[in-house]
């Protein structure tokens, strides 16, 4: 750490003020999240209630996670979320996009601010507003029963085949807006000598889909996965909201298991292993995503 | 690009479809709470009466103080860190970065149970800190990440004239670097808001008893469990809880959709 200037080497030059200015945040940041986070690994090796002593069961907690059949299938439905959070979003936002893409249309930052809005409303009011849809007098089964349906409405919150789905079309809805303005910026930034190119060659509007919109917006399609894979693996607000986990345990996701485990059954050395896994499963995903988006970049 | 007058009509209806399925729950929301019902007379009155019944004005004061706590504070933080480093270079720097990355993917569920046991070790649980002090944390892993990146996007030309002329590093950072990066700040403080105020499994854990202390959205996760006469004040509630952040969102909303992008591609 000599005293000559690197050329052009960021970031700056070597000084120990900053050590000063990193400390107060990285202190905050150290006690209230990364302390937390070792403890929670920690806490996981431990069979403990809360209250009482706690005794050390290794990795019998880990393994209760893989075992448990109901654990398993919070795993389970997360996988099932992913679909509606982030698949479902990304077909329907790159639909939109492209076609939006296409045709200079007017009105478009208004439709801008109109779909993403649902990213800015706090997730209490979602669960809400999606509670007076799917309620057994809800809209949707207002609208069943004006048609003519009736056979066809039920509690959907409440139904063993439909909570899942209905929970997840919750996640669609809420995502596809952030991924169609995400993939949007994206293609607004392709070169449209690259469309006059496939045009000259013939191409029609699914060729020039294929083979210049698509590649061209891979890095926003990585960003949008991993920001809506993340999001389905976080759902706890909505869970806890919406259907408790229920009926029986068909909604119930690693991060409510979590909430549960630890303040309502008392198990928390249970509750930190499942933390502890979501996070390692979301930290694997992010690399995996992130990976794959720089390569098909390059 | 060229298409036809047909394509673009259709065009327009795809994206008005679209809009009107993203705005339908929540103007669904907005109108059903002026509806007159039960307790509720009707229009504005409801408001006030989920104000009543609600507790709405308690819970939205315990947010308006959280949030006036946690997001300067942690703008603050993040900006001294961030300047640190995006423009120094020191031992430790990159693998502080590196944790401090970490913070922006883990997940609350995973940290926010051995931290209620500590805290309540400590006699912090059912106290305002206890809400506070995590979510300084969380935003600050993101902060320092937004603003380092902010910082080094400043050409470096503006840092070394300054230091030739004598400047002291902190006459650098406010007087030279600050002013620059007055839109990343601006977005960052929108969107540490908006996290803030929205955060319910925080409030949720940390004041398990103390119902002073129940933010907005934990209040109204708590009305639309006991409240059970009907949707119309429950709506009007979920109202009151979402417009201070959508009012934010409406003048600033180029902010938001930046921020909540950027924020992923970045670095």
């Amino acid at each position: 750490m000599g005293r000559t200037a690197r050329p052009a080497g960021p970031p700056g030059e070597p000084r120990r003020v900053g050590y000063l200015y990193v400390l107060p945040g990285f202190v905050v940041y150290a006690l209230f999240a990364l302390y937390p986070l070792l403890k929670a690994v920690y806490l996981s090796l431990y069979a403990w209630d809360g209250l009482t002593l706690g005794t050390w069961v290794g990795l019998a907690n880990y393994t209760e996670v893989l075992t448990d059949e109901r654990l398993r299938a919070a795993f389970g439905h997360a996988l099932v979320l992913m679909v509606f959070f982030a698949l479902l979003p990304l077909g329907i936002g790159l639909v939109l996009a492209s076609i939006l893409h296409r045709a200079r249309v007017r009105g478009l930052s208004f439709f801008r601010t109109v779909v993403f809005l649902p990213q800015v409303v706090a997730m209490v009011v979602i669960a809400v507003a999606w509670r007076r849809i799917y309620a057994p007098d809800g809209t949707i089964n207002q609208v069943l029963s004006a048609v003519g349906l009736e056979s066809w409405t039920r509690g959907w919150l409440g139904e063993y085949v439909f909570a899942l789905p209905a929970v997840g079309l919750v996640g669609t809805w809420f995502e596809s807006g952030l991924v169609t303005v995400l993939l949007l910026a994206g293609m607004g930034r392709i070169s449209r000598d690259l469309y006059e190119a496939a045009r000259l060659d013939g191409a029609g509007p699914v060729r020039e889909f294929l083979a210049v919109t698509l590649p061209s917006v891979r890095g926003e399609i990585a960003v949008a996965l991993t920001l809506t894979v993340i999001a389905a693996l976080k759902t706890f607000d909505l869970i806890y909201l919406t259907t408790g986990g229920g009926p029986g345990h068909q909604t119930t996701v690693p991060s409510y298991e979590v909430y549960r485990q630890a303040f309502e059954l008392g198990r928390v050395g249970l509750a930190c292993a499942i933390g502890v896994c979501l996070t390692i499963v979301i930290f694997a995903i992010s690399l995996v995503i992130t990976r794959v988006g720089d390569r098909a970049a390059d | 690009m060229r298409v036809s007058t047909a394509e673009r009509n259709a065009n327009y209806v795809i994206l008005a479809a679209f809009a009107v399925f993203a705005i339908w729950p929540i103007a669904g929301i907005l109108l059903a709470g002026l509806q007159p019902e039960g307790d509720a007379p009707g229009g504005l009155a409801n408001l006030a009466q989920a104000w009543d019944i609600g507790r709405f004005g308690s819970y939205l004061r315990t947010s308006v103080m959280v949030s006036a706590f946690v997001v300067p504070v942690s703008a603050l933080l993040s900006i001294l860190a961030g300047f640190a480093l995006g423009t120094m270079r020191f031992r430790g720097a990159d693998p502080i970065f590196y944790l401090m990355l970490v913070g922006i993917m883990m997940p609350a569920e995973a940290v926010v149970v051995p931290l209620f046991f500590d805290l309540r070790a400590v006699g912090l649980t059912d106290t305002f800190w206890a809400i506070a002090l995590p979510q300084v944390a969380q935003s600050v892993a993101f902060g320092t990440f937004w603003m380092r990146a902010a910082f080094r996007a400043q050409p470096r030309s503006l840092v070394e004239a300054a230091r030739l002329d004598g400047a002291s590093t902190g006459r650098v950072l406010w007087l030279i670097l600050v002013p620059v990066a007055r839109p990343a700040i601006v977005t960052l403080l929108v969107l540490t808001f908006m996290w803030t105020w929205n955060e319910f499994l925080i409030p949720l854990v940390m004041v398990p008893t103390n119902e002073a202390l129940r933010t907005a959205p934990l209040g109204l996760g708590f009305f639309s469990g006991q409240y059970t006469q009907g949707t119309a004040l429950l709506a009007a509630g979920a109202t009151i809880v979402a417009l201070p952040v959508v009012v934010v969102y409406l003048f600033l909303q180029r902010h938001f959709i930046a921020g909540m992008l950027e924020g992923a591609v970045k670095d």
